[in-house]
């Protein structure tokens, strides 16, 4: 465990974003799919992001991903207590990117100035936002920095080919070879079915996520995907790889996310007090084999092996950590992966998923919620913003702020991400709020 | 500043570096890794957590490509990360190992650096298009080199500096690398040969400027402890900085690199060093044109503003100079597979500073050394400094 | 590789080698002989000869930026032919290309003013290829220009014409060249380059 003093803490949040963007683009007049569009006459259609502690998801359009980003980080600095954050020292900056997302081959480079960033430490490392928050965790407990921002945006609005790129991740010569113009959701297809097989869950829990998810959604001001469904619904939606359906895959959306960490010295002295600190009490991440063909598909062993460590760090048992944890916001990219992220995280037994869904366990109002933001289902598949925007939902529960989303007690939290198709990579965060 | 532990450099290992390799990305990563792990006698179960540096995805043809590229690195069932700070990766991915273990979360790290640049088609300069602001600069049919031209004039125009000074860089490291096994363009030229050579985007002529290629290079970091009980010669990490500038690159003084000063300042203060010039035995700076060395000599206050042309000249940064550069032979001479030509600096400061770096050892007895690395929108530095 | 007769499955072929056995046909150091460095060089004659297998794949990823705020503002100056700048009210700075946020006091930038389509070089390279890398007839003047009217050191990259090479200096004044109205799109090719004033 880590011993109080040398603990690390997340003082500041911020949040820019849409929930709608060009997700709803029906409505708007098409542009054509050229590399540069323009997008102008912006002057118009300004409407100005709230800039108090409570994220929302209210801006515009219009908004470039650099300016989403400005916005995010100004949310979090006033959040955090940084009154002027040109000013700080022994501070550090990191970014979750991936190129093809972004659209510039080295995205890095475009990320300093709208964080307040200019000649300091900044970094990317191309991974989900959860690794940049464990990267600073890292950074401020090797004595390097007492303060290290952390970033990590969607702006998939802007990307026309989504499809080819999520196919360009798959091995050039062995999967791509098969068949040129794969889906890879395939992917997502074999591991639900090996994983259903194995396990014993039920297709119809999995569809329960779906109704869950997007129900809790309904009360996140943050989320693009909200609705009331019923789990025959989702499962009479267009099968797109058997057995997931078009309703079970979540849909992209934008946002930008900024979260400050510090030692727990320098937390003391940005906050005042303890108030508003959540703790990082363990973090662990880990790959499995980036062959397909060769992993266990059926359980998601990096989310076991990463939770494994994180839970160590924390000093959770393993036998039953449920008992530690208040709530938990894990990756549900797809419908089957909370049932098999809960299984690898030890929530339950494997299993056993299925029957905690079934019984409301995992509700709002259950003894462990599950992703009661909505998660990707329900807010949106932020890509590699997906973890660090789970902090945020985690930090907002925590802080007894998440409004009507609120799980009442919520004193520990575990965060868990996975970075997506065609990996099986993933990270686990422990958070919490306790100060005794 | 208390850093939590001591690290220490106790294995490194590259592969050839090549303009087309057969061997994919993953067994190029593959062949430095295991070698870094063999020097240090140990096996990869001694290793507990992996760091990969690679540059844009666009080379090797993958999207995601640190996910690709991981089993190749040794980094199955193990926390995993990529780093990417364009350029500057090479020696940046060190730095991220170092953290990992001076946290404590971990003894060891493996720090694996690739890049497969022959993969793209018809050629690697196409990758760097995508670099520039896709609204404001891509439109006017961009080439990478053009920034690299436009710093090398302003850098000339303030300070006063010939194009024949800066060809001396790329006659120095092009020799420098007739020692070392791994080169590419190892070549016996003169200044004469540089300024005949043809203009690329001029003032850069064709060999001022350093080849794509394909390589992997890598290093295994432990903590002291460990460190002490697998290595006879270990080389401790006592420094490390990074910094990077503005996006804004036409709103910049391109004569110097600010971005560097901070970096380097960064790197100084944590390993305790006051006097550079003095301190530091050896260098490995980021020379993928020959402006760049003296350019970065100047950042890391290793010379004068506009007066590392001079000490060029005057043969200060030989092998057996007082203060080698480059001893290598740089990105100039060994090759630039561009992560892999940062992390191969690292390996060479560790190789001097263990006096393993056989015909290529510097004459001066070498304690201290310090490497670089440059990238992005010329915008970029990492720095680390190691000492024996 | 050739087919084999009468091996079996699990029987180990390594020493037969491939058709091509790389390490047999390459002049390059072959892997950890003679010293301890792997690499198998691939050189042009052995992709032309075919002596290698390979595969292609081909690859275009199309984008449709949110120019955002600022840069939104700077195109619709460019197609009404104006250049458009942000002004800091902290450091008074006037920004170009401009931006709503300051990046060296992270302050919320939101005056606009026009700045001037006349300035003076910077610094300049003259490039003899293209995108990729391969060589042109003509040379193209690229320069960084400081544009009047905007704060010192404020410059955009263009590129130069109706000059010769060797007439270009640093710190020459040049003014833009605009398309016509009517074929002003709100791009930076707006502006076609610039010329000596
Ligand atoms: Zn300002």
């Amino acid at each position: 465990m880590i011993p109080k003093g040398e603990r690390i803490g997340i003082v500041g949040v911020g949040y820019a974003g849409l929930a709608d963007t060009k997700v709803r683009s029906a409505q708007e007049p098409s542009h054509t799919a050229s590399s540069t569009t323009n997008t102008a006459s912006a002057s118009t259609n300004t409407t100005t992001t709230t800039t108090t502690p409570t994220p929302t998801a209210a801006t515009s359009i219009r908004y470039s991903y650099k300016e989403l980003m400005f916005l995010a980080a100004r949310m979090a600095y006033e959040d955090a207590g940084i009154v002027d954050v040109r000013s700080k020292d022994r501070i550090s900056f990191i970014c979750s990117t991936e190129d093809f997302w972004e659209g510039n081959m080295i995205s890095d480079e475009y990320m300093p100035d709208q964080l307040g960033a200019v000649l300091r430490p900044l970094c990317t490392v191309a991974a989900d936002g959860l690794y940049g928050l464990i990267t600073g965790f890292m950074q401020i407990r090797s004595g390097l920095v007492d303060v290290a921002v952390v970033e990590a945006h969607s702006k998939l609005s802007d990307v026309v080919s989504k499809k080819e790129i999520a196919r360009f991740a798959l091995d050039p010569v062995y999967v791509r070879g098969i068949y040129p113009e794969i889906d890879p959701y395939f992917i997502a297809g074999l591991e639900m079915n090996r994983f259903l097989y194995e396990t014993g869950n039920s297709r119809e829990s999995c569809a329960k996520v779906v109704s869950k998810n997007k129900g809790n959604a309904l009360a996140n001001p943050r989320a693009c995907y909200a609705s009331s469904v019923d789990i025959s619904l989702v499962l009479s939606s267009p099968i797109v790889a058997y057995p997931l359906t078009s309703m079970e895959i979540s849909s992209y959306a934008d946002a930008s996310i900024v979260v400050v960490l510090a030692s727990e010295h320098k937390a003391r002295m940005l906050k005042g007090s303890t108030d508003g600190i959540v703790w990082i009490d363990g973090v662990g991440w880990c790959s499995d084999t980036p062959w397909i063909n060769d992993r266990n598909l059926a359980d998601a062993l990096y989310a076991s092996l990463a939770a494994e460590m994180a839970y160590k760090m924390a000093g959770i048992e393993m036998d039953e950590p449920s008992k530690y944890i208040d709530l938990a916001e894990i990756d549900d990219t797809f419908s089957y992966k909370e049932l098999q992220h809960m299984e690898a995280l030890r929530l339950c037994r494997k299993g056993e998923a299925s029957r905690l869904v079934e019984d409301g366990c995992t509700a709002m109002d259950g003894y462990m919620p599950v992703n009661p933001s909505g998660g990707s289902l329900g807010v949106g598949y932020l890509v590699e913003a997906t973890g660090l925007h789970r902090v945020l939902e985690a930090v907002l529960q925590l802080r007894g702020m998440a409004g009507s989303m609120q799980v009442h007690g919520a004193r520990r939290a575990v965060v868990q991400s996975w970075r997506g198709l065609p990996t099986a990579s993933g990270a686990v965060a422990i958070l919490s709020s306790n100060d005794s | 500043m208390i850093i939590k532990r001591k690290v220490a450099v106790v294995g490194a290992g590259m592969t050839l570096f090549r303009r087309r390799m057969l061997e994919t990305g993953k067994e190029m990563c593959f062949e430095a890794a295991s070698m870094a792990v063999e020097s240090a006698g140990v096996s990869i179960r001694d290793v507990d957590a992996v760091v990969l540096g690679s540059a844009p995805d666009a080379f090797d043809g993958v999207h995601m490509k640190g996910e690709y590229l991981l089993d190749g690195a040794g980094a199955v069932g193990k926390p995993y990360t990529r780093v990417f700070v364009g350029g500057g990766t090479g020696v940046f991915a060190p730095i991220a190992g170092w953290w990992h273990v001076a946290s404590g979360l971990f003894d060891t790290c493996l720090v694996v650096c690739e890049e497969k640049m022959s993969s793209l088609h018809p050629h690697p300069q196409h990758a760097f298009w995508g670099i520039f602001d896709h609204t404001l600069e891509r439109p006017l049919g961009v080439n990478l080199l053009w920034i690299f031209a436009l710093e090398m004039r302003r850098y000339m125009h303030l300070y006063g500096i010939s194009e024949e000074e800066i060809a001396y860089v790329a006659v120095k490291n092009k020799r420098n690398a007739l020692d070392h096994p791994c080169a590419q363009l190892a070549a016996r030229i003169t200044v004469e040969d540089v300024m005949r050579s043809e203009p690329i985007v001029w003032p850069i002529k064709r060999l001022d400027s350093s080849p794509p290629s394909d390589g992997a290079a890598a290093v295994l970091l432990a903590s002291e402890d460990t460190a002490r009980k697998i290595c006879k010669e270990p080389v401790w990490i006592d420094g490390v900085g990074w910094s990077i500038d503005s996006a804004y690159w036409t709103n910049r003084e391109l004569a110097y690199p600010a971005y560097l000063a901070e970096a380097a300042r960064m790197a100084y203060r944590m390993a305790g060093i006051e006097e550079p010039r003095r301190e530091i035995d050896v260098a490995e700076v980021y020379d993928p044109f020959s402006y760049k060395e003296l350019h970065h000599l100047e950042g890391l206050g290793l010379a004068d503003k506009g007066k590392a042309a001079e000490i060029t000249v005057a043969g200060i940064t030989e092998r057996d100079g007082d203060m080698p550069v480059n001893p290598s032979g740089g990105l100039l001479g060994v090759g630039n597979p561009i992560a892999a030509a940062g992390m191969m600096k690292v390996c060479e400061i560790f190789w001097q500073l263990s006096g393993n770096a056989g015909k290529r050892q510097v004459k001066k007895d070498a304690r201290t050394g310090l490497a670089q690395a440059w990238g992005d929108l010329m915008q970029f530095s990492s720095v680390i400094i190691m000492r024996s | 590789m050739r087919e084999e007769e009468g091996v079996k499955d699990g029987q180990d072929i390594s020493a037969k080698g491939m058709e091509h056995d790389p390490v047999e046909h390459n002049n390059s150091k072959s892997k950890r002989s003679s010293n301890n460095y792997a690499g198998i060089e691939v050189r042009e004659d052995d992709l032309r000869d075919g002596r290698y297998m390979s595969i292609r794949y081909s690859a275009r990823f199309r984008y449709r930026w949110d120019t955002g705020i600022a840069v939104g503002r700077f195109l619709e100056g460019l197609r009404n032919g104006k250049i458009v700048g942000s002004r800091c009210k902290v450091c008074k700075r006037v920004l170009v290309p401009p931006r709503i946020f300051c990046e060296l006091d992270f302050a919320q930038v939101d005056e606009w003013v026009y700045v001037g389509d006349t300035g003076s070089v910077n610094t300049y390279s003259i490039s003899y290829i293209d995108k990729q890398a391969r060589r042109i007839s003509n040379p193209v003047i690229v320069a960084v220009i400081e544009l009047d009217g905007a704060s010192q050191g404020m410059g955009i990259m263009h590129l130069l014409g109706e000059v010769r090479p060797e007439d270009v200096h640093i710190g020459m004044r040049v003014k833009a060249v605009w398309k016509s109205r009517e074929e002003r799109r709100g791009a930076i090719t707006d502006i076609m380059y610039f010329k000596p004033l």
